[in-house]
């Protein structure tokens, strides 16, 4: 499991990897341990899964990208798997979850759906649908950001 | 205007920067620049807002946090106050205005079930929430968010 040390590391690391040369010497400096050390335990963290990914977030409607819908689906339980599998290899699907439904809410499959237009969203979920024999899709358009940010683990 | 350099420079940096001492000259050497070079064309990407930041990626269940997606009904004209004080919560990771019956659906991740039935209990109660949905993810296939620059 993870020790206090770690939890520095991931509190460090969610301030945002700074784009220096050496980064993660900076970053250990503030952790108080060898750049060695901080590296050796960042590929601890990614053997373990902790740690999925290192990389930079985009400003996404600033790229071009401004609809946004989220898409949901009722699939039979036995579909899941497949499913879920062939539809995150679409480049415009950036989140996909099965989540518990409720009787009034019997939607179980989570996609959000990014692209440049409104159109284009629905002409991908259209898509999808039809490839993997869905019905009944419903899209909820974003309509305004109210907060977009990373979760903080271990904020003191 | 993003030059055809700069829409692969952005390919590139969504992808893992490698954990070694100097993660920006591997990238450089991939893009056939330099780290120095690179490193001024990331500061660029930034400053014109294409770049929001540079980050770590956690998996979320393996550090003992459960997700929730959570969907509101909100009146029409408390929509500020109601997703302001959502906001404040540290679990609160995203939160949209979406059309639809259920105008508000944020993101929570908790560290226990007391802790979640606490946190909705508080947002059901704000004056203009009318219904409040609870749904916990299950099964995660995706969380990646990486956008094509083509």
């Amino acid at each position: 499991m993870i020790d206090s040390i770690d939890k520095k590391i991931i509190r460090v690391l969610q301030k945002g990897i700074p784009m220096t040369a050496e980064p993660f010497g900076v970053m250990a400096k503030e952790c108080g341990i060898s750049t060695t050390e901080f590296l050796n335990r960042l590929n601890d963290l990614k053997e373990c899964g902790v740690l999925r990914r290192m990389g930079a977030v985009l400003q996404h409607r600033h790229a071009g990208y401004k609809a946004n819908a989220l898409c949901v689906w009722q699939v039979p339980e036995d579909q899941l798997d497949e499913a879920g599998k062939t539809i995150s290899a679409e480049n415009a699907v950036s989140h996909c979850y099965t989540r518990t439904t409720t009787p009034e809410w019997p939607y179980n499959f989570y996609t959000m759906i990014h692209a440049h237009t409104r159109q284009q969203c629905e002409e991908i979920a259209e898509r999808i649908e039809r490839e993997n024999h869905f019905s009944g899709r419903r899209l909820f358009y974003s309509v305004k950001e109210w907060k977009k940010a990373s979760m903080k683990y271990f904020a003191e | 205007m993003l030059t055809q350099y700069d829409k692969r420079v952005l390919n590139a940096i969504q992808g893992a920067l490698p954990i070694a001492e100097r993660p920006f000259a591997v990238l450089a050497k991939q893009l056939e620049t330099t780290e120095e070079e690179l490193l001024t064309d990331l500061k660029r990407l930034s400053d014109d807002g294409y770049i929001r930041r540079f980050g770590a990626f956690f998996d979320s269940n393996a550090l003992g946090f459960h997700g929730s997606l959570v969907a509101v009904k909100v009146k029409e004209d408390s929509m500020q106050e109601v997703a302001d004080a959502i906001n404040r919560y540290n679990g609160v990771t995203h939160n949209y205005e979406r059309e639809g019956e259920y105008n508000l659906w944020f993101t929570l991740q908790v560290q226990s079930e007391d802790e979640r039935d606490n946190v909705l209990k508080k947002i059901s109660e704000l004056p203009g929430v009318l219904d409040l949905m609870n749904l916990p993810s299950e099964k995660t296939y995706k969380v990646r968010v990486r956008f094509n620059m083509d």
